[in-house]
């Protein structure tokens, strides 16, 4: 057998961050493909029909609103927990993680509040089936995010806190879906 | 005591030697379920991927048989509808998935000169999940399911079936990809990483950004099925929305593993490094536009030019036409084109080319040819003025790239089974199977390329009384290719049960995997290699002076 020269065992290259990147496109292209065919029905409702939202349904906008305005929140927190990890600010570091979990689930809350306020049943047809399908979707990666945020936080206090690069992955991931929920926001929520 | 009792001592030892064989098969078959080895869990995916090309040779010759007779049902079967869903997503999901995840997750790592795959827990509950998802499928299948189907709880598994497959599928391909780009060896840029392993990153990043398309469209299907059925189109709806997936040009992305093991086996065999490899890379990079019919969930993005619209009169709608038909369907045919380029340039005869045979080669070649014939039929299936939409063209074009893909991928078992099970293949009974695969694939396949031109529409039904031959022709075919994948799966068990010395480095290869020993230990290597080149093993034999290819 011919031998190679051996080199020390290299260190993972940021394995975590480029896992985390490759998740985050997985979830744009989902959340991009439910959107589009959401507008392709949109418009063929709009065509045939004349309205897309079923006559006496309501979206509560303030709601939905406070959910756009939360993810700005979460944005913030998720960066202040890489700001604070860098310079060994543990205290800084567990709020900020702790703040994003907190916001993550007030917006879960918003969400199941515009649920209850919609009234809206499931089998009500298309808007029905496609709104709960996306939103629905949607808290999914809410509650994966609020996971990873836990983890993230109990590995800190665990005593790795030098590895700050699942903290930077927890930021884009919470970027990557305020993104997508603003694009959501957008089509479902505001042009409706 | 009689002579045919054994001592206390005997017995005690024999008991406690059962004990501990129980014992410790009980821990091997734990090991398998738990194991985070890369190479077991690309095991898996093999052994997945082999009895789903099993299940669907066996499912085509079935329908080949129904099809003998156009009108009148052969077989009677109650599931014959079911049967019809079976194929395409036995061939597509059962086989060529698995089969390239396979390559992927076993062979990339020790390429890279890496100790384990990225995420290995990630990349073993893909496998899980897959096997998963596929079961439920055959499940809701037996059980009146499918796009077919009149069960309604069956049809809601079988699209839920297929969505775990593709998050497992999803899962295993981020492992990939980030094993890639994130644990290659000290040395060893992008540019220098093997050509099975780009093919492997394209592939991977395909699936990443294919399947979560399909995903969030099954979850509008199966919540659609279940309340009202009223935006979907209820059964037939599904394939409506979710058919791209395992028709062309996405089926083209699932093959580009295959693709790649012609490229990386042909300079083994021709003892020269590989030419132009940015070329080569770039050409598996465009077979990778074959994404855009997933992202774009399109089925065919077609030629709309017939009759009078042939005339050039508006070149601004022509060109609109043009670009999309070209994207989707000469791109990729322009990155294999590119590929083989690179493979002839490389097997071109001159003064220092050192032949040495491997005989993955034959089937990597004749695995290449079907996809690019494929590729070529699928061009010729976009044009309207053709009208072999809705034909069985469509499903002929599927058939060979599956086969195709198939075909590769036995070639490469063949070609790394020294470092995956410590054995190697017979090679004189190699070359003919892979002839009798050829000839399988291409009568299974091209005579509904004929029938398609004669307008035999998809499906089981037709009134023509002149297609029944080529019907015949292509059961023939199927036929073949289900002893084809017999015999290969006979020669392998064959060489897993043989003694035969399996060396180091038996095809005189020039990748870092080829370093470490046969079968490769846990870990890949007990020294992670540095690499200063493409070819480093190549350039240890030359330095040393070791690369003496004498006995071809």
């Amino acid at each position: 057998m011919q031998a190679l020269p051996a080199a020390p065992a290299p260190a993972p290259q940021r394995q975590m961050l480029v896992g985390v990147s490759l998740a985050v496109v997985a979830i744009v292209m989902l959340t991009g493909s439910m959107l589009a065919i959401w507008a392709l029905q949109r418009r063929e409702a709009i065509d045939t029909v004349g309205n897309w939202l079923p006559d006496g349904v309501t979206v509560p906008e303030v709601p939905t609103n406070v959910m756009l305005i939360a993810f700005a929140g979460i944005c913030v927190f998720g960066q202040w927990a890489v700001w604070s990890a860098k310079r060994n600010d543990r205290g800084h570091t567990v709020l900020a993680l702790g703040c994003t979990a907190l916001v993550a689930l007030l917006v879960i809350n918003a969400q199941a509040f515009v649920y209850y306020r919609m009234e809206l049943a499931i089998a009500d047809g298309t808007y029905a089936v496609m709104f709960y399908a996306l939103t629905g979707m949607f808290m999914l990666l809410m509650i994966i995010g609020i996971v990873f945020t836990t983890v993230a936080a109990f590995r800190y206090i665990g005593g790795r806190s030098g590895d700050q690069e699942i903290l930077v992955s927890h930021a884009i991931y919470w970027y990557a879906m305020s993104a997508v929920f603003a694009a959501i926001w957008f089509l479902v929520y505001v042009t409706k | 005591m009689t002579t045919i009792e054994s001592s206390p001592d005997t017995v005690m030892a024999a008991s406690s030697d059962r004990d501990a064989d129980s014992s410790s098969m009980l821990e091997s078959v734990a090991g398998i379920f738990t194991s985070t080895d890369h190479k077991t869990t690309g095991r898996l995916y093999l052994a997945g991927g082999l009895l789903g090309l099993v299940t669907a040779v066996v499912i085509n010759v079935l329908l080949s048989v129904e099809r003998i007779d156009g009108v009148d049902t052969v077989l009677g079967f109650e599931i014959l509808p079911q049967l019809v869903d079976a194929q395409r997503v036995s061939l597509v999901f059962a086989t060529l998935l698995p089969l390239a995840m396979a390559g992927c997750v076993a062979v990339v790592p020790m390429q890279l000169g890496a100790r384990s795959i990225a995420f290995p827990r990630l990349a073993s509950s893909g496998f899980w999940m897959w096997f998963g998802g596929a079961l439920l499928t055959a499940f809701a299948l037996l059980n009146n399911g499918g796009t077919l189907g009149s069960e309604a709880d069956a049809v809601g598994l079988f699209i839920a079936g297929i969505g775990l497959m593709a998050v497992g599928l999803t899962a295993s391909a981020a492992a990939v990809a980030t094993t890639i780009f994130t644990t290659r060896a000290p040395g060893m840029t992008m540019r220098r990483i093997p050509p099975f392993s780009w093919s492997a990153l394209v592939f991977a990043l395909g699936l990443i950004l294919v399947m979560p398309v399909l995903l969030g469209t099954l979850a509008y299907v199966f919540l659609d099925h279940r309340n009202g059925r009223t935006g979907f189109g209820g059964n037939e709806g599904i394939f409506t929305w979710v058919g791209w997936i395992i028709t062309q040009p996405v089926t083209f992305l699932f093959a580009i593993p295959a693709v790649g093991v012609l490229a990386e086996t042909a300079p083994v065999v021709f003892g020269k490094r590989t030419p132009v490899r940015g070329i080569l890379f770039a050409g598996l990079g465009l077979i990778g536009f074959a994404a855009l019919g997933g992202v774009t969930q399109q089925n065919v993005q077609n030629l709309p030019w017939s009759g009078s619209r042939l005339n050039v009169d508006d070149v601004g709608t022509k060109l609109r036409d043009l670009v999309p038909f070209l994207l989707f369907n000469a791109v990729p045919i322009l990155g294999i084109l590119l590929v083989l380029l690179v493979v002839l340039q490389t097997a071109r005869p001159e003064k220092d080319t050192r032949f040495k045979f491997a005989p993955a080669i034959v089937f990597a070649f004749f695995g290449f040819g079907m996809i690019l014939v494929a590729m070529l039929g699928n061009l010729l299936h976009a044009a309207d003025d053709l009208a072999l939409q809705g034909t069985v063209f469509e499903e002929a074009t599927v058939v060979y790239v599956v086969y195709g893909a198939a075909l590769a991928a036995m070639g490469a078992v063949i070609h790394w089974a020294p470092k995956l099970f410590g054995a190697t293949f017979d090679s004189a009974k190699v070359t003919p199977l892979a002839l009798l695969g050829l000839t399988g694939t291409i009568l299974a396949a091209f005579p509904l390329y004929i029938a398609g031109f004669l307008d035999q529409p998809a499906g089981l039904a037709y009134t023509d009384d002149d297609l029944v031959i080529w019907n015949l022709i292509s059961l023939v075919g199927h036929s073949l290719m289900a002893l084809t994948v017999v015999g290969f799966l006979g020669l392998l068990l064959l060489s897993l049960q043989g003694d035969r010395e399996v060396g180091d480095d038996p095809w005189d290869a020039q990748t870092v995997e080829w370093t470490t020993t046969s079968p490769a230990p846990r870990d890949n290597f007990v020294d992670v290699p540095v690499v200063h080149s493409s070819e480093p093993l190549l350039d240890l034999k030359t330095a040393s002076g070791s690369n003496d290819r004498s006995d071809t």
